[in-house]
This record gives structure tokens, sequence and C-alpha cells, in this order.
């Protein structure tokens, strides 16, 4: 079934507990596209990855990847499905013990029952497709933010997903570290012919590279179009968010009382 | 009064069911552990890995503290017995007090502070840095993968360390005892022997350090899996694998002491 | 840390724990060798057994030639029946005594035998007749004190 989009999720909500974190969130990813979820620090981004991923069930709500319904899936259907899919944490969660080539042999060793030398061409390949074939032999601390990044890129790409997700793969580096994992991003998306969701707050290097975007706040989508209809957006949640404004929908202030009232208030009760 | 009072009960009545579901909790994960063992004993590599982390890299504080207890009790033992005209009976009491109890538990207490903090810190900082959700999302258990080859590296370590307390502690008391002293060579070892039972001492104490390796390793993985995935978090699980793992050890000790030497 | 020489250091502390364990094992304590097929039981009925229990050594002439395996009391007669796993090496005469002493004034005690001059031996599961029974300090000073006492009188009347 060529024409089913690889992941849907329809009508789903999460809560921890009795807060709620998504309230009706309906997404499509389309195969062999990019596609970025934006929005404010804490509105239930990285949640939204995490029910893909299999990590969290929703309270409600359907969620299928590839024709299966995750939340249904046991423990081995869902290990099965993870195979197929990468992702990339936000610092990278490299595994310190280990160097750069171990890192990324890690799930060809686990997975795939493989001679040395082919892990060690496998591991070369994915290693240079990153830029990064020289430093195999070093360990994640002496790596910098960009380079653990992309080393985190190649371990998420080793066994050639059909779905590579990225949370906040562009938080703490520098300008050039960033468009760099940017291209990746693209590049590797097109070249193993697999599906991408980047979960971020960084628009502007992100709109370069998606052909589709979500803006989610306070468990909703608000948004959702292509960069262009993004970039045109005249809501004007959609236009705080990027162009950066520091007040509108989203307000400067976090809730609270009135300041004259707050000021005013005897000292015993102000907390 | 009475409402300071049912708030007193209410904190009682509250950390008791915390801590029993805790409880409830860490042996549900003991099971689990257990459960995907299966990795740790195919690929024994990986145990083996982490063999060197607890067990050999414990040696020295192990070797050296069990010299110095031995010689300790080397010339405390002399200074008491002598009193009484029974200096002969130095090897005896050095290697009693040794083989049943001070090498189970002292070896398991520098145990629990040198490899089980570190396995508890290792853990909490995979947790934190997200290391074992990647390693979920890997489709790789981290029960199966981190936990277990880390718990039953500390069940193979723990009573190989305490025999080799046990040992040196024996060496230090000898050194002591007979080389500084002078208490007959002889007679330091046949009274030893004739008074240190293989089933009755040396198989009950090396049951005790099986014991206290699992309390052990079972503590440290679980307050390291378990902990909040924060720098303080990681800290303070630390902290307390140490304190628990002290306290359980001691209990145990006792309860077990109480069935293996009953009358004997 | 390549893996060679990690393998190596784990090798080497197996051994060495191993080692340590051989070492209590053979150097510090004593294998219960006789407890092995190796032994014949002994019975024999003590009025009194004292401190003596189960593990306590069989001596002759000094020697460890036995263990206590069982002690219980004889509920018909109201004595003390010991058993006593003996090495198979040793017999004795049937005439055999058995006592039971202390090794120094305080020590532990152990059951001696005493051999007669019986051509018969032993079998296995028969019972030593002559017996004596422990020395019970308590009892010794309290008679002791109770001659004391009772030679007092006949001193002052002289």
């Amino acid at each position: 079934m060529p024409s089913e989009p690889l992941i849907q999720l329809k009508d789903v909500s999460f809560s921890y507990g009795p807060r709620p974190i998504l309230q009706g969130i309906n997404m499509t990813i389309p195969r062999g596209k990019v596609v970025a979820i934006m929005g404010i620090s804490g509105g239930g981004k990285t949640t939204t990855l995490r029910l893909i991923g299999g990590q969290l069930r929703p309270t409600r709500g359907e969620v299928r990847v590839a024709g299966h319904s995750v939340p249904d899936l046991d423990a081995p259907g869902l290990y099965a499905l993870r195979r197929r899919m990468g992702m990339l944490f936000q610092f990278g969660a490299l595994f310190t013990d280990m160097s750069v080539f171990d890192n990324v042999a890690f799930p060809l060793r686990e997975h795939a029952d493989l001679s040395e030398t082919l892990v060690r061409d496998l591991v070369t390949m994915k290693l240079n497709a990153v830029g990064l074939r020289g430093a195999h032999a070093m360990m994640p601390s002496e790596l910098s933010g960009g380079m653990a990044r992309r080393v985190a890129l190649a371990r998420a790409i080793a066994l050639d997903p059909m779905l590579v997700m990225y949370d906040e793969p562009f938080a703490g580096l520098d300008p050039i570290a960033l468009s760099v994992v940017g291209r990746l991003i693209r590049t590797l998306n097109d070249a193993l012919g697999a599906s991408s969701i980047i979960v971020t707050h960084d628009v502007h290097e992100s709109l370069k590279i998606v052909d589709y975007v979500y803006i989610v706040a306070e468990g909703r989508i608000v948004a959702e179009g292509t960069a262009e209809d993004i970039r045109g957006s005249a809501a004007p949640y959609v236009h705080q968010f990027v162009w950066g404004e520091r007040d509108g929908p989203v307000p400067f202030q976090y809730p609270s009382a009135p300041y004259r009232e707050q000021i005013l208030r005897e000292p015993s009760r102000a907390h | 009064m009475l409402t300071k009072l049912a708030a007193g009960l209410r904190l009682l009545g509250r950390s008791v069911t915390d801590r029993l579901w805790r409880l409830g909790f860490a042996s549900r994960f003991l099971l689990a552990t257990l459960l995907y063992s299966g990795m740790a004993l195919r690929r024994f590599g990986l145990t083996i890995r982490e063999i060197y982390f607890t067990g050999v890299l414990s040696l020295i504080i192990i070797l050296v503290s069990g010299l110095f207890v031995g010689m300790v009790l080397g010339l405390q033992g002399y200074d008491t017995l002598q009193r009484f005209g029974s200096a002969s009976a130095l090897g005896t009491l050095v290697a009693l007090s040794l083989v049943r109890e001070l090498g189970p538990v002292v070896a398991a207490l520098l145990f629990a502070s040198r490899a089980g903090s570190a396995i508890t810190a290792e853990i909490g900082l995979m947790k934190a840095t997200e290391q074992l959700s990647a390693m979920e999302m890997m489709a790789v258990n981290p029960i199966a993968r981190v936990v277990a080859p880390r718990f039953w590296a500390g069940v193979v370590s723990m009573p190989l360390l305490a025999a080799l307390f046990s040992a040196m502690g024996i060496f230090g008391g000898y050194l002591v005892g007979v080389q500084l002293i002078g208490v007959d060579d002889g007679i330091f070892w046949s009274q030893m022997r004739s008074s240190v039972d293989f089933g009755d001492d040396i198989v009950n104490g090396v049951i005790k350090s099986a014991v206290f390796g699992v309390i052990v390793s079972w503590i440290a993985v679980f307050e390291g899996y378990d902990c909040e995935p924060t720098a303080e978090g990681v800290s303070g699980a630390t902290t307390r694998t140490v304190v628990t793992s002290s306290l359980a050890i001691l209990a145990a000790d006792f309860m077990l002491t109480a069935f293996m030497f009953r009358g004997a | 840390m390549n893996k060679a020489m990690l393998d190596l250091w784990v090798g080497f502390f197996v051994a060495i724990g191993l080692a340590a364990l051989l070492f209590l094992a053979v150097k510090v304590g004593t294998m219960s060798s006789l407890s092995n097929a190796d032994t014949y039981v002994l019975q024999a009925r003590f009025d009194n057994i004292g401190g003596l229990k189960v593990r306590s050594p069989v001596k002759s002439a000094g020697v460890v030639v036995g263990r206590v395996s069982d002690i219980r009391f004889d509920p018909e007669n109201y004595v003390a029946l010991v058993s006593m796993q003996v090495d198979d090496r040793y017999q004795f005469p049937k005439d055999t005594s058995a006592t039971i002493n202390t090794q120094g004034l305080l020590g532990e005690q152990y059951v001696g035998f005493d051999p007669g001059g019986d051509t018969q031996m032993l079998k296995p599961g028969d019972s030593i007749r002559l017996t004596q029974s422990a020395v019970v300090l308590e009892k010794l000073i309290s008679q002791f004190l109770f001659n004391k006492a009772a030679e007092e009188p006949a001193t002052t009347k002289k």
C-alpha cells in the first residue's frame, strides 16, 4: 500500500495523571518527506515522538506506524518495529563508555548477525556519510556538540531505517554545526528513501529543509502547512513563533496576579 | 492537637506505603533482571567487562583492608587471649572471625561503597543522558543489555572478593601473630585447622558473601535504574545505594548467622 | 582498555579469588572427611554429657578418630544416647570404655576411648557398655566445699 502514509495519528490525547499533554492531535506523515513538529518548549512535541516510538501509550486515539497500531503491539512486535526506526536524541545520547566506532556499530551488533569485517565496512560507510570517518577511534567525551550529534545521526541510520526521528537536533549547536546537521538530515533522508520527523523550536534552520510543518501549542495543533505557508501565515500565534516576537498569543508574563496587587501585598503573604 | 496527631499518623502511613510500594517495585525489577539475564549469560563478554569494573577495580581496597583488619585482629586477639593463657588459639580466633563474619560483611560493605555506588552512578547517568531511552529506541532492552550484566558481575565478584579478604586477613594475622609477636608457627596453623570446619564455617561464609553480593548488586542496579534523571537524582541515588546496602547487609548478616550457627 | 587486556585482568581476578577459596578450604579449614562413607557408627549411653556437642571430636590416645554425630535423650533409661562416627581404619575391642573428657580446665569436651583387651572388635552399630560421664565442674566444686564444711567441725573439736 504505497498510498498509505507512513505515520498516522488520529485524535490522539495523552496525559500524565491529571495533566493533559496532548489533546486530540491529528497528524499524517507521508513516506519520503521531512516533517517538522514545532512549538514552544513543554508543548508536547517530544511526547508525540515517544508515542510514535511506542515509549508512551496514548490515553485516547490511534497511532499507526507502517500499518501497525503502535499501542496494541506486544513487546516483540514493538521491538521489531523499532528496528526500522532511528532516533536522534536531544544531546545525541551516545554511549559514553564506547568509542565512536562502537557507538555506530552498536545497533548492527545487537540486531544483525554480521561478521566483524562487514560491520566495519558498514560503520565506515555511515561515518563517511556524516563526514566523521576520521573520528572513529575517539570517545564521545572528546567530541564537540556538533560532532556528537553527527555520530548519533550515523548511529540512528545504521540499520537503514524507514523512519528517522530527531528530538531537538539543533539544540545548542553553533551556526556552522547547525547548518551542517540541517543539510545532513535532508540529504540522508533523500539518500535512504526514509521519512523524517524533526521536533524542534529552531524555526529558520528547519524551515530551510522540511516539506511540511505542524505547529503544536498547549497540546493542540495550531497550524500546519508547507514551509512557505508557515512563513507567510498571518495567524497571530504562528507569526509570533516564526518571527520570535516577545509578546503575542504566548504572553511574556507567566500567568500571575496583577502586578500592582502583588507588589502592594503585605510581605508576609507574598511567597 | 488531635489534628496534629492525625497529620503525624498520616505522614507515617504515607512513608510506610511509599516504602512498601518501592520494595514491591524493586522486587519486580529484580524479577525482570533475572528474566532478561539470557543475554548477560549468552554474551558473556558483556558480563566479563562488568566483572572488570566491579571486581578487579575493587581488588586493591579489598586486599589492603583485609590485610589491615587481619593485623589488627592479630594484635587485639593476642592481647586478649594471652590474659587467659591461650595465645595458642590466636590462629583460631583470627580465622573464625574472618571466615564467618568479618570477611563477608566488611568485604560486602566495601564492595557496596566501591562498586555498588559506581554501578548506580553509571546507570543513573546513562538514564539522565537518555542513553537508556536511546537503547530502548534501538530495540535493545536496557535491562538485558545494561542492568543484567552488572547485576551478575556483582554476584560473581562478591564471593571471590570476600574470600580474598579473608585469606588476606589470615595472612595479616599470621604476620602479626607469628612473625611479629612470636606465637609458634605450627601451633598457629594447626589450631586454626583443627577448629575451622570446611562445611560449617567456610561454606557458610561463602554462602553469606553470595547473598550479600545479590543484595548489593540488586540495590545498586535498582537505584540507578529508578533514579531521578538529573544530577541531584543521580547523586541522591548513589548515596542511597551505599546506605541501603550497608543496612541490608548487616540485617541479612544477623539473620543468616542466626540460621547458620545456631547452637553449633 | 582493549578486550584482551580486560579478559586478562578478569582472568587474573577470578584465578586469585579461587586460589583464596582453595587456601581457605585446604590450609585454614579441615574438610569433614570423616562424614563421608568411610566411617561406622558406635553408640554409648552417658548419665551426663556435660557440654558435649554434635561434631565434638572422639579421641583415642589423643588422636582424633571420629566425631559425635548425634546426641539425644533416651526417655526409657533417662540417659543421654550419643552416636559417634568413627573412622573405618580404626577398630576397637568390645570392652573399650568411653569417657567424656575436658580439654584443659575449661576447654571443649570430647569423647575419649580407652581400649580394653578383648579379642573381639566392636561392630558398626554396637553400643559401648563401659562409660564414664562428664565431670561437671559445679558438682565438683560443691562437693569440695561440702567436704570442707564436713571437715570443719571435726577440726574445731580438736
